[in-house]
Protein backbone atom coordinates (compact mmCIF):
# COMPACT_ATOMS: atom_id res chain seq x y z
CA UNK A 1 0.00 0.00 0.00
CA UNK A 2 1.38 3.45 -0.92
CA UNK A 3 2.45 5.49 2.09
CA UNK A 4 0.07 8.21 3.20
CA UNK A 5 -2.99 6.27 2.05
CA UNK A 6 -5.42 5.39 4.82
CA UNK A 7 -6.45 1.71 4.89
CA UNK A 8 -10.11 1.20 4.12
CA UNK A 9 -12.47 -0.60 6.50
CA UNK A 10 -15.10 -3.22 5.74
CA UNK A 11 -17.74 -0.75 6.90
CA UNK A 12 -16.56 1.85 4.37
CA UNK A 13 -16.60 -0.68 1.54
CA UNK A 14 -20.11 -1.71 2.52
CA UNK A 15 -21.27 1.94 2.59
CA UNK A 16 -19.81 2.72 -0.85
CA UNK A 17 -21.50 -0.30 -2.44
CA UNK A 18 -24.73 0.48 -0.61
CA UNK A 19 -24.75 4.06 -1.97
CA UNK A 20 -24.46 2.82 -5.54
CA UNK A 21 -26.76 -0.22 -5.24
CA UNK A 22 -29.32 0.78 -2.60
CA UNK A 23 -31.23 -2.53 -2.43
CA UNK A 24 -28.06 -4.61 -2.03
CA UNK A 25 -27.49 -6.97 0.87
CA UNK A 26 -23.77 -6.82 1.45
CA UNK A 27 -21.36 -8.85 3.52
CA UNK A 28 -17.76 -7.68 3.59
CA UNK A 29 -15.05 -9.68 5.31
CA UNK A 30 -11.43 -8.72 5.85
CA UNK A 31 -9.92 -12.12 5.24
CA UNK A 32 -6.40 -11.41 6.35
CA UNK A 33 -7.21 -8.91 9.07
CA UNK A 34 -4.70 -6.55 7.46
CA UNK A 35 -7.19 -4.08 6.01
CA UNK A 36 -6.29 -4.63 2.36
CA UNK A 37 -7.57 -8.07 1.33
CA UNK A 38 -11.34 -8.18 1.37
CA UNK A 39 -14.05 -10.57 0.36
CA UNK A 40 -17.53 -9.24 -0.49
CA UNK A 41 -20.80 -10.98 -1.26
CA UNK A 42 -23.35 -8.64 -2.82
CA UNK A 43 -26.96 -9.73 -3.36
CA UNK A 44 -29.18 -7.40 -5.41
CA UNK A 45 -32.13 -7.59 -7.78
CA UNK A 46 -30.28 -4.99 -9.88
CA UNK A 47 -27.98 -7.81 -11.11
CA UNK A 48 -30.83 -9.65 -12.85
CA UNK A 49 -30.23 -10.13 -16.58
CA UNK A 50 -26.67 -8.81 -16.35
CA UNK A 51 -23.47 -10.72 -17.12
CA UNK A 52 -20.96 -11.38 -14.36
CA UNK A 53 -18.63 -8.83 -15.95
CA UNK A 54 -21.37 -6.17 -15.92
CA UNK A 55 -22.22 -7.00 -12.29
CA UNK A 56 -18.63 -6.76 -11.15
CA UNK A 57 -18.24 -3.46 -13.03
CA UNK A 58 -21.22 -2.07 -11.08
CA UNK A 59 -19.52 -2.90 -7.80
CA UNK A 60 -16.07 -1.75 -8.96
CA UNK A 61 -17.46 1.58 -10.16
CA UNK A 62 -19.06 2.11 -6.75
CA UNK A 63 -15.61 1.64 -5.24
CA UNK A 64 -13.68 3.45 -7.97
CA UNK A 65 -11.37 5.73 -6.02
CA UNK A 66 -10.94 3.15 -3.26
CA UNK A 67 -10.15 0.38 -5.77
CA UNK A 68 -7.38 2.49 -7.28
CA UNK A 69 -5.70 3.51 -4.06
CA UNK A 70 -6.83 1.69 -0.99
CA UNK A 71 -7.94 -1.84 -1.79
CA UNK A 72 -5.28 -4.32 -2.80
CA UNK A 73 -7.61 -7.25 -3.35
CA UNK A 74 -11.36 -7.76 -3.32
CA UNK A 75 -12.79 -11.21 -3.94
CA UNK A 76 -16.29 -10.58 -5.23
CA UNK A 77 -19.42 -12.71 -5.47
CA UNK A 78 -22.47 -11.10 -7.10
CA UNK A 79 -25.86 -12.80 -6.87
CA UNK A 80 -29.51 -11.96 -7.46
CA UNK A 81 -31.86 -12.88 -4.59
CA UNK A 82 -33.07 -15.88 -6.67
CA UNK A 83 -29.53 -17.10 -7.29
CA UNK A 84 -28.74 -16.76 -3.63
CA UNK A 85 -31.70 -19.01 -2.89
CA UNK A 86 -30.41 -21.58 -5.40
CA UNK A 87 -26.92 -21.51 -3.94
CA UNK A 88 -28.38 -22.06 -0.48
CA UNK A 89 -30.37 -25.07 -1.74
CA UNK A 90 -27.43 -26.64 -3.59
CA UNK A 91 -24.79 -25.96 -0.98
CA UNK A 92 -26.48 -25.48 2.38
CA UNK A 93 -24.44 -23.30 4.67
CA UNK A 94 -22.24 -21.77 1.98
CA UNK A 95 -23.99 -18.43 1.73
CA UNK A 96 -24.97 -18.46 5.38
CA UNK A 97 -21.30 -18.44 6.26
CA UNK A 98 -20.56 -15.59 3.87
CA UNK A 99 -23.71 -13.50 4.19
CA UNK A 100 -24.65 -13.11 7.79
CA UNK A 101 -27.99 -11.59 8.62
CA UNK A 102 -27.57 -7.87 9.09
CA UNK B 1 0.77 9.62 -27.43
CA UNK B 2 2.17 6.95 -25.15
CA UNK B 3 -1.25 6.24 -23.66
CA UNK B 4 -3.00 5.46 -26.90
CA UNK B 5 0.01 3.43 -28.08
CA UNK B 6 -0.35 1.15 -25.07
CA UNK B 7 -4.08 0.76 -25.59
CA UNK B 8 -3.50 -0.05 -29.28
CA UNK B 9 -0.83 -2.58 -28.31
CA UNK B 10 -3.19 -4.24 -25.83
CA UNK B 11 -6.02 -4.23 -28.36
CA UNK B 12 -3.79 -6.02 -30.87
CA UNK B 13 -2.75 -8.66 -28.29
CA UNK B 14 -6.33 -9.26 -27.18
CA UNK B 15 -7.62 -9.64 -30.74
CA UNK B 16 -4.70 -11.72 -32.02
CA UNK B 17 -4.92 -14.40 -29.32
CA UNK B 18 -7.90 -16.71 -28.83
CA UNK B 19 -7.15 -16.91 -25.12
CA UNK B 20 -4.92 -14.42 -23.30
CA UNK B 21 -4.36 -13.69 -19.63
CA UNK B 22 -2.88 -10.50 -18.19
CA UNK B 23 -1.34 -11.56 -14.91
CA UNK B 24 1.28 -10.88 -12.28
CA UNK B 25 4.18 -13.20 -13.03
CA UNK B 26 4.11 -16.03 -15.54
CA UNK B 27 2.04 -19.25 -15.70
CA UNK B 28 5.10 -21.16 -14.41
CA UNK B 29 5.92 -18.55 -11.76
CA UNK B 30 2.81 -16.60 -10.77
CA UNK B 31 3.60 -13.71 -8.42
CA UNK B 32 0.12 -13.35 -6.91
CA UNK B 33 -2.38 -15.82 -5.51
CA UNK B 34 -5.20 -14.57 -7.72
CA UNK B 35 -3.10 -14.94 -10.86
CA UNK B 36 -1.98 -18.40 -9.73
CA UNK B 37 -5.56 -19.56 -9.15
CA UNK B 38 -6.66 -18.29 -12.55
CA UNK B 39 -3.76 -19.96 -14.36
CA UNK B 40 -4.60 -23.19 -12.56
CA UNK B 41 -8.09 -23.07 -14.08
CA UNK B 42 -6.76 -22.37 -17.59
CA UNK B 43 -4.15 -25.11 -17.31
CA UNK B 44 -6.83 -27.65 -16.36
CA UNK B 45 -8.19 -27.45 -19.94
CA UNK B 46 -4.82 -28.31 -21.45
CA UNK B 47 -5.17 -25.77 -24.27
CA UNK B 48 -2.65 -23.20 -25.52
CA UNK B 49 -3.03 -19.64 -24.27
CA UNK B 50 -0.99 -16.47 -24.30
CA UNK B 51 0.06 -14.66 -21.13
CA UNK B 52 1.35 -11.17 -20.43
CA UNK B 53 3.29 -10.45 -17.25
CA UNK B 54 2.12 -6.96 -16.24
CA UNK B 55 4.92 -6.71 -13.65
CA UNK B 56 7.39 -6.41 -16.53
CA UNK B 57 5.65 -3.39 -18.06
CA UNK B 58 4.13 -0.64 -15.89
CA UNK B 59 2.44 0.92 -18.95
CA UNK B 60 0.57 -2.33 -19.68
CA UNK B 61 -0.18 -2.81 -16.00
CA UNK B 62 -2.04 0.52 -15.90
CA UNK B 63 -3.21 0.38 -19.51
CA UNK B 64 -5.04 -2.94 -19.18
CA UNK B 65 -7.21 -1.47 -16.42
CA UNK B 66 -8.24 1.42 -18.67
CA UNK B 67 -8.60 -0.76 -21.77
CA UNK B 68 -11.31 -2.87 -20.16
CA UNK B 69 -12.57 -0.46 -17.50
CA UNK B 70 -11.70 -3.22 -15.04
CA UNK B 71 -9.60 -2.30 -12.00
CA UNK B 72 -8.02 -5.63 -11.12
CA UNK B 73 -5.49 -8.14 -12.44
CA UNK B 74 -5.60 -10.95 -13.58
CA UNK B 75 -7.88 -10.46 -16.60
CA UNK B 76 -8.78 -13.25 -19.02
CA UNK B 77 -9.90 -12.52 -22.58
CA UNK B 78 -11.40 -15.14 -24.88
CA UNK B 79 -11.96 -14.27 -28.55
CA UNK B 80 -11.35 -10.60 -27.80
CA UNK B 81 -13.86 -10.36 -24.95
CA UNK B 82 -13.12 -9.85 -21.28
CA UNK B 83 -14.42 -12.99 -19.55
CA UNK B 84 -13.48 -11.81 -16.09
CA UNK B 85 -10.95 -11.88 -13.32
CA UNK B 86 -10.14 -14.61 -10.83
CA UNK B 87 -13.59 -14.81 -9.18
CA UNK B 88 -15.60 -15.00 -12.41
CA UNK B 89 -13.23 -17.42 -14.13
CA UNK B 90 -13.25 -19.77 -11.14
CA UNK B 91 -17.03 -19.52 -10.82
CA UNK B 92 -17.54 -20.26 -14.55
CA UNK B 93 -15.10 -23.16 -14.29
CA UNK B 94 -17.03 -24.60 -11.37
CA UNK B 95 -20.48 -24.25 -12.96
CA UNK B 96 -19.42 -25.52 -16.40
CA UNK B 97 -19.83 -22.26 -18.33
CA UNK B 98 -16.14 -21.83 -19.08
CA UNK B 99 -15.38 -25.08 -20.89
CA UNK B 100 -17.66 -24.53 -23.94
CA UNK B 101 -16.31 -21.00 -24.27
CA UNK B 102 -12.72 -22.26 -24.30
CA UNK B 103 -13.43 -25.19 -26.63
CA UNK B 104 -15.30 -22.93 -29.08
CA UNK B 105 -12.46 -20.39 -29.09
CA UNK B 106 -9.78 -23.04 -29.69
CA UNK B 107 -11.69 -24.65 -32.56
CA UNK B 108 -12.60 -21.30 -34.17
Amino acid sequence: MPSGVEPITAVEIQALISNAIPDAQIQVRDFTGGGDHYEAVVVSAAFAGKTKVARHRMVYSALQEAMEQRIHALALTTLTPEERGQVEEQTPGLVNIQVRKT
Amino acid sequence: MANSNVLAQIDEQVKKNKIIIYMKGTPSFPMCGFSAATVEVLDSYDVPYESVNVLEDPAIREGIKRYSNWPTIPQVYINGELVGGCDIVREMHANGELEPLIRAAISS
